[in-house]
């Protein structure tokens, strides 16, 4: 669906070049939400921007739907970005229109519907958004969370494959932030839409998206399914967006006062339905074997339940061994710890 | 009262007030109109052409930008006088209502364009991006999404060179362009009638202050 290959982009500041993205190779597949997150400066800005080229790469290529985007000419380009959707984090509303006036824009820009169609395809959107009310109002009277809402109505207003979210969230409260990801996720199944988002909160992340790269320095440093990327980070600046989430990181100090000698220290992975079974003390009573709990974490990413539990065992090594292997044989994901 | 009154403006001939009185507000509404004209595309493609927009062309910028600055740099004094061959040329003559209309649209327009562009810039660009980012062209964002942003901006802009315009208009009755001021030179300080002076100094203000009140209520209006 969008594929960057070797993408890079750097900025003339006094004629010296600054490097923004530094050779960034990337797919994005029809239909899922695909998550960017970075550190502020560390690209992702540009890295949205040249999905449609709101920003024109220095060298590589950008293919959106098998098309060549740096091939376009600008009436070409036009016609492109009026199948693409996007939102902001500082919404952009037309503050001296009205949220229908603001919903009807994008739909002059196409100048293929007519006044009556423009206003009926303006209350389906409100209604999908939710905001059937505040047609007449202006944005300056609307909430944070309702002017992403008439950002997304009119990012939609032309029935796009692909809807790209700058921050989208990053200006909202929490709540809020919950309400508009949820929405994401409603319009994503409905629409059947492909969603780009970028970020710098992992949450959002967990909450709304299937796959995920990790953007740093100008570069992808980690990619892969939210559910792999999440539960083992394998990158430095991976594994600190996802303690930045922990609410308790305790395991690392736990950790260095163990008398390693008799214990072995693991990491377990339960997904799904391994959530839900007494796997722990099954499998402890069944070898002859005892364990402490360090630190576990539980929740969902996506709609996918998990939980992730650093173990101590304690016990014969063949017999922990054997516990291990079995633990493995009902599902669940087991790595070694390194103190 | 009436005796008193009559005693105390034994000069005012008021008919000629009144005349001078219309002269002015033609001169201003003519030249006015002329500039809204003129300035508000100068304003726009002073905005477009600058360095980092949608049209950026730093050497057209860098010509028109000189231009605006040569025109504005003139005092109007002097523009009147270097403007005499033009406006015959144009009008016929140098003097009255349509003698001092080129001059005091040759002084007006760029300043109203300045003043247009910096309304420009004030908007968000997030508003442009926005705009880009739906597939839309130049002429739409324009049209579509940035004049009525900066609606309340170049109102208050169309404002202040309103009120501008009618202190021009004084001046050019010193090269006899007629109207108020050049009631006030010629009677008020030529022949010491203070009376004159005062009257047409009153309707001047009176002038500026329902400018000013016209303009301020648009704004706010359109200020959403």
């Amino acid at each position: 669906m969008i594929e960057l290959q070797g993408v890079h982009k750097s900025y003339q500041v006094k004629g010296v070049a600054i490097p923004a993205l530094a050779g960034v190779d990337m797919k994005v597949h029809s239909g899922e939400i695909f998550g960017i997150i970075g550190h502020s400066g560390a690209g992702k800005s540009t890295l949205i921007r040249i999905i449609n080229l709101l920003e024109r790469p220095t060298s590589g290529r950008v293919l959106v739907g098998g098309v060549d985007l740096l091939t376009l000419d600008d009436e070409a380009l036009r016609q492109f970005r009026q199948g693409v959707g996007m939102i902001f984090q500082h919404f952009n509303l037309l503050g001296s229109k009205t949220v229908g006036e603001n919903v009807a824009f994008p739909m002059k820009i196409v100048g293929k519907l007519d006044k009556a169609a423009i206003d009926r395809r303006v209350d389906e959107l409100l209604q999908l958004v939710g905001l059937q009310a505040h047609k007449d109002k202006y944005p300056r009277q609307l909430s944070g969370g309702e002017k992403q809402r008439v950002g997304i109505a009119r990012a939609l207003a032309n029935r796009p494959a692909v809807l790209l979210c700058d921050e989208a969230t990053s200006a909202l409260d929490p709540q809020t932030t919950r309400s508009i990801l949820q929405l994401l996720r409603e319009i994503n199944e409905t629409l059947q839409l492909t969603i780009v988002l970028i970020t710098h909160e992992m949450d959002v992340i967990r909450t709304v998206c299937d796959r995920v790269a990790v953007i740093d320095s100008g570069r992808i440093v980690e990619e892969g399914p939210v559910t792999r990327v999440f539960l083992h980070p394998q990158h430095r600046t991976t594994q600190r967006f996802v303690q930045e989430t922990e609410s308790l990181s305790v395991e690392e100090t736990r950790l260095a006062g163990m008398d390693r000698v008799r214990k072995t220290v693991h990491r377990l992975t339960f997904l799904q339905d391994t959530v839900h079974r007494p796997l722990l003390s099954q499998t402890a009573r069944e070898h002859g074997v005892d364990f402490s709990i360090l630190s576990g974490r539980f929740g969902q990413i996506k709609s996918t339940v998990c939980g992730q539990v650093t173990v101590a065992f304690e016990g014969e090594p063949t017999h922990v061994q054997a516990a291990l292997t079995g633990l493995v044989a009902e599902g669940v994901t087991v790595e070694e710890c390194l103190a | 009262m009436n005796e008193i009154l009559s005693s105390f403006f034994s000069n005012v001939a008021w008919w000629d007030i009144v005349w001078a009185s219309l002269d002015t507000l033609a001169m201003l509404g003519g030249s006015l109109t002329l500039t809204l004209l003129l300035g508000l595309p100068l304003g726009i493609g002073l905005f477009l052409v600058s360095p980092k927009q949608l049209l950026s062309s730093p050497k057209t910028y860098a010509a028109l930008s000189f231009a605006v600055n040569v025109l504005r740099s003139l005092p109007f004094v002097i523009l009147l006088i270097a403007m005499i061959p033009v406006t015959v040329a144009l009008t016929g003559t140098s003097l009255g209502v349509a003698g001092s209309i080129p001059s005091l649209v040759v002084a007006g327009t760029p300043f109203f364009g300045r003043l247009v562009e910096s309304a420009l810039r004030e908007i968000d660009h997030g508003i442009i991006e926005a705009s880009l980012a739906m597939g839309a062209n130049t002429r739409q964002i324009v049209f579509g999404a940035l004049l009525f942003e900066a609606l309340p901006g170049i109102l208050a802009a169309a404002t202040v060179t309103a009120i501008a315009l009618v202190s021009y208009t004084a001046l050019a009755g010193v090269v006899g362009g007629g109207g108020l001021g050049d009631l006030a030179i010629r009677y008020g300080y030529q022949r010491f009638q203070l009376d004159v002076m005062f009257i047409t100094v009153v309707l001047l203000l009176l002038i500026v202050q329902a400018l000013q009140s016209a303009g301020q209520r648009l704004v706010l209006h359109f200020s959403r």
